[in-house]
């Protein structure tokens, strides 16, 4: 564990407006998948691939409708003011920026031979800012191509872009499950490094 | 030598603070640990959530509103894709909220439909009358609520020249429909007289088979399946919000694509 200065600890690592969004989103992503599962449920793209009940939100199809469709104004709202928030404070830059193929492939060697540090909160290693940059664009395509699944027909310029009606349904999947694979391991880092967990609540 | 003399009263105070933070912090990460194992419960124990009253108020008023968000979406100049018949779903799937075995079987002899509520014009018709007005066909996506598509070709009478020649009141808010099978759905005026809305008369060319609908399905390609009636006997325009078979159960009612 490095020593922290004195600026560092009185400043916030994770600003309140950030801390704010973050759990806003953990809270609307938790809806929407689960809400989403129900419904996928109803008619599988893949026969051999349901979700069990336990884990849906709704009870029904209908039920579940009315949860995906109230959760997705808040998760859209949410990731507006933090998208914006993120440009507008500079954070997005200082944060995530420089970074470069060669050293996430570098730290990721690193973290696969147990030898990547976690000691210092206040920076990202490249892995993390890889990964954080990946759920932000794989967030923004789950938005886009479930307007598409939604409203088909009203954004034909959106439609030919997923590849249309049955295809934007593919990448609103695809796009959950790497939204799902990066919670697992988001969580299992967690686990690892409780002090985030503190860090993402208090913000030092 | 004892440890007191390297210690003063000072250093003494941090190493108690030290003690008493390394104290808290196994707590808090028991704290942590109840905290997930309590998500975990809440998970578990199911849909508890949805069964609440205030709950359901709450998802009602937003479906409410996403219905607004819709009327405010929808252009009535745009147009649903259109696909050539090499695409057409074969064999188009049946759907209903009952099996093909109880589907209703319509009289064509003594079949008539009535136009009631905010019309001043022809309020009864018979097939004959409506096969006389000029046909128009498509071949459109059906989209199902539950996430699945099939495409499929449909013939018949533009809605907006039957409305007309009934004479209804087109700044009315509702049409609603009513059913052989009792089912019952309605939708909104803009989508009514939207031009690839059409009182089909036929499927793939045929006379409408009565798994698809006989004697006539309203064909809106801008909206989910569950807004496309089927065996229509009544039709009824309206400012007062009639509901549905399924909207009444909780389905979104403008229920647009």
């Amino acid at each position: 564990m490095q020593p922290q200065t004195l600026t560092q600890t009185l400043r916030a690592v994770q600003p309140l407006w950030l801390r704010i969004t973050h759990w806003i989103n953990a809270l609307a992503i938790l809806i929407m998948v689960t809400s989403g599962w129900q419904i996928y449920n109803a008619s599988p793209i893949f026969k051999a691939l349901t979700f069990p009940a336990a884990l849906t939100l709704g009870g029904w199809l209908g039920g579940a409708i009315q949860w995906h469709f109230a959760a997705m104004w808040l998760l859209v709202g949410n990731f507006t003011a933090y998208l914006a928030l993120n440009v507008a404070t500079g954070r997005l830059r200082r944060r995530m920026f420089p970074l470069s193929i060669k050293t996430v492939l570098g730290d990721a060697y690193a973290a696969l031979r147990g030898k990547l540090g976690h000691g210092d909160l206040t920076h990202y290693n490249a892995v993390q800012k890889f990964a954080y940059l990946a759920v932000i664009v794989d967030l923004a395509i789950v938005i886009l191509s479930g307007l598409v699944v939604w409203k088909s027909v009203q954004f034909p310029l959106l439609r030919a872009l997923m590849g249309g009606y049955d295809n934007a349904r593919a990448v609103h999947f695809f796009g959950m499950s790497f939204l799902v694979a990066f919670f697992v391991v988001h969580v299992a880092m967690v686990a690892l490094v409780p002090r985030s967990l503190v860090l993402m609540i208090r913000g030092r | 030598m004892s440890l007191k003399l390297f210690t003063s009263r000072a250093d003494a105070d941090l190493i108690v603070k030290d003690a008493a933070k390394e104290l808290k912090a196994p707590a808090r990460r028991l704290f942590g640990k109840r905290i997930l194992s309590l998500g975990g419960l809440a998970m578990l124990s199911g849909c508890s959530i949805s069964d609440d009253k205030s709950v359901n108020a709450m998802l009602r008023k937003i479906s409410s509103f996403n219905d607004d968000a819709q009327a405010f979406l929808f252009d009535p100049n745009k147009l649903a894709p259109t696909y050539p018949e090499s695409m057409i779903t074969r064999p188009f799937p049946f759907n209903a909220f009952y099996d093909i075995d109880e589907v209703p079987l319509v009289d064509p002899s003594t079949y008539k439909l009535t136009l009631g509520g905010l019309v001043k014009g022809k309020r009864v018709w018979t097939l004959d009358e409506l096969h006389a007005m000029p046909q128009e066909s498509q071949i459109t996506r059906h989209i199902c609520i539950e996430g699945w598509s099939a495409i499929g070709k449909w013939g018949g009478v533009r809605f907006a020249h039957v409305l007309a020649r009934a004479g209804a009141d087109t700044s009315a808010k509702y049409v609603a429909f009513h059913c052989a099978d009792n089912y019952s759905t309605s939708i909104d005026m803009p989508t009514a007289l939207h031009a690839q809305t059409l009182l089909t008369l036929t499927y793939d060319g045929q006379i409408l088979p009565a798994k698809y609908g006989f004697p006539m399905k309203l064909r809106m390609p801008t909206k989910l399946g569950y807004k496309n009636p089927k065996h229509i006997v009544a039709i009824t325009v309206t400012n007062e919000y009639p509901g549905g078979y399924w909207e009444n159960q909780g389905y979104n009612w403008f229920g647009g694509s």
